[in-house]
């Protein structure tokens, strides 16, 4: 078995944010008490579903630029892991807002957000399904991702700072309040459960596109 | 320049020819309205701006989707050889840009016929329902030719498009909210900016996009 590097470091992170973020100090605030704990399981999985979301973008556009199917591969393996991190995002968000604020779904303008992209991701699946041609399939699908992602994003990014919201980090950054965290947290967070999550879905799409393409050389020599 | 012209003198003189299909959707947007009519009666402010965009957005929708859809692959291909992909997109949207305006300012008023008029400030909703129109139009202009190459119907226009349009739609309630009373709000320039923003993405997008969909 040939692990590299950073599948081990992604073991490590792993291991260290389930047992630190359960054990861990956090700061005691109200309303949300022990629940802050949820920040280094539901936050990483939005960071990493945008991450997962622009390297889905950068391989339609190198799709387009030089016509290698490989990149379309690569491309629609990261948006299904980014579908994944969105939808275990909104799972664990709607469970700590079960707590805080007595209702899984709110209509909070970030609920809207999070389902509105799902939505998108899901029409860009059901736009791919609908194609056989692997070449027209490839560049059409490209050419949706692109300008999905482009309509997409300012909004997710613009909006949520216009409008007042329940979710901590109500006005401004959309992603986490800063004072809400202290620096127990901050050392955590950062240089731990983002790259943690962020690790374990790039290995699972690595071992997806392998799958993928090792398919598709089978389907070529049969 | 001169191209973009021509193709939109062209679209106009088809309308003007074949003027069945326009007389359609200017029915489509009158029986709806009647229908809603029937079902709703004269509903309160809220209600009232909630349902004029769900309308405007099917509307669009219908109105839209065949400006590709329409166009056969025969008659695509001699475009293509005596105009370029961007002429051809840009005329698109200048055209169905037009058209939604039309059709935004006839369901306003089969609205304030048929549903009341709640709206003090009638200039400004004029203002924000046409700018409304033109985003819409906007985007779906290029959804459809995305749903034509992919030999789609105008359902999976609705798939594509009714996500990426929620929050301009969103944006649009608000700022249309605004005029059914004298009160001034806050922000509103800034949504303003905004929705300004998007359709210049959107145009820049189908600029430099709509080539690869057009190329086989």
């Amino acid at each position: 078995m040939r692990l590299s590097w950073w599948k081990i470091l992604c073991i490590l992170l792993l291991l260290t944010i389930s047992i630190a973020g359960f054990l861990g100090g956090v700061p005691a605030k109200p309303i949300l008490n022990e629940t802050i704990r949820n920040l280094y399981f539901h936050v990483p999985m939005w960071f990493s579903m945008m991450i997962f979301f622009i390297v889905s973008l950068v391989n339609s556009v190198r799709y387009l630029r030089n016509g290698d199917l490989r990149y379309d591969t690569y491309s629609v393996e990261y948006a299904n892991i980014g579908i994944l991190f969105g939808i275990l995002g909104l799972v664990t968000g709607m469970i700590w807002a079960n707590y805080t604020w007595g209702k899984p779904w709110s209509n909070d303008p970030k609920q809207i957000g999070a389902a509105i992209a799902l939505l998108i991701y899901f029409a860009y699946m059901v736009l791919r399904n609908s194609l056989v041609d692997p070449d027209k399939r490839a560049k059409i699908s490209a050419v949706y991702n692109i300008f999905a992602f482009a309509m997409l994003f300012p909004t997710l990014w613009i909006i949520p700072r216009l409008v007042e919201s329940l979710h901590p980090g109500g006005m401004g950054n959309p992603a986490l309040n800063t004072n809400d965290i202290d620096s127990r947290m901050r050392t955590l967070f950062w240089p731990v459960a983002v790259p943690a999550w962020t690790l374990l879905g790039v290995w699972i799409t690595t071992l997806r596109i392998r799958f993928k393409l090792l398919e598709e050389q089978k389907l070529e020599h049969a | 320049m001169k191209h973009i012209i021509t193709l939109f003198r062209k679209d106009l003189l088809l309308e003007m020819r074949q003027q069945y299909s326009f007389y359609g959707i200017l029915l489509y947007v009158a029986s709806t309205i009647f229908v809603l009519y029937l079902a709703m009666g004269q509903p309160e402010d809220e209600v009232w701006n909630g349902l004029f965009w769900m309308i405007q957005l099917f509307v669009c929708v219908n109105a839209v989707a065949k400006s590709f859809l329409q166009e056969s692959r025969g008659r695509l291909l001699y475009f293509y050889s005596i105009a370029g992909a961007r002429d051809f997109i840009l005329s698109k949207l200048l055209f169905n840009a037009l058209l939604m305006a039309v059709l935004s300012i006839t369901s306003w008023i089969l609205f304030s016929l048929l549903l009341g008029n709640p709206v003090q400030n009638g200039l400004r909703f004029m203002g924000v329902a046409m700018f409304g129109g033109l985003g819409l139009s906007l985007v779906f202009t290029f959804l459809s030719a995305i749903a034509a190459r992919a030999q789609q119907n105008a359902a999976m226009m609705a798939i594509l498009g009714f996500p990426l349009i929620i929050p301009q739609i969103l944006l649009m309630m608000k700022l249309a909210n605004t005029a059914f009373s004298h009160v001034i709000q806050q922000g509103l320039l800034q949504i303003v900016l905004l929705l300004a923003g998007m359709d210049i993405l959107v145009i820049a997008l189908a600029v430099i996009l709509f080539p690869f969909l057009w190329k086989d």
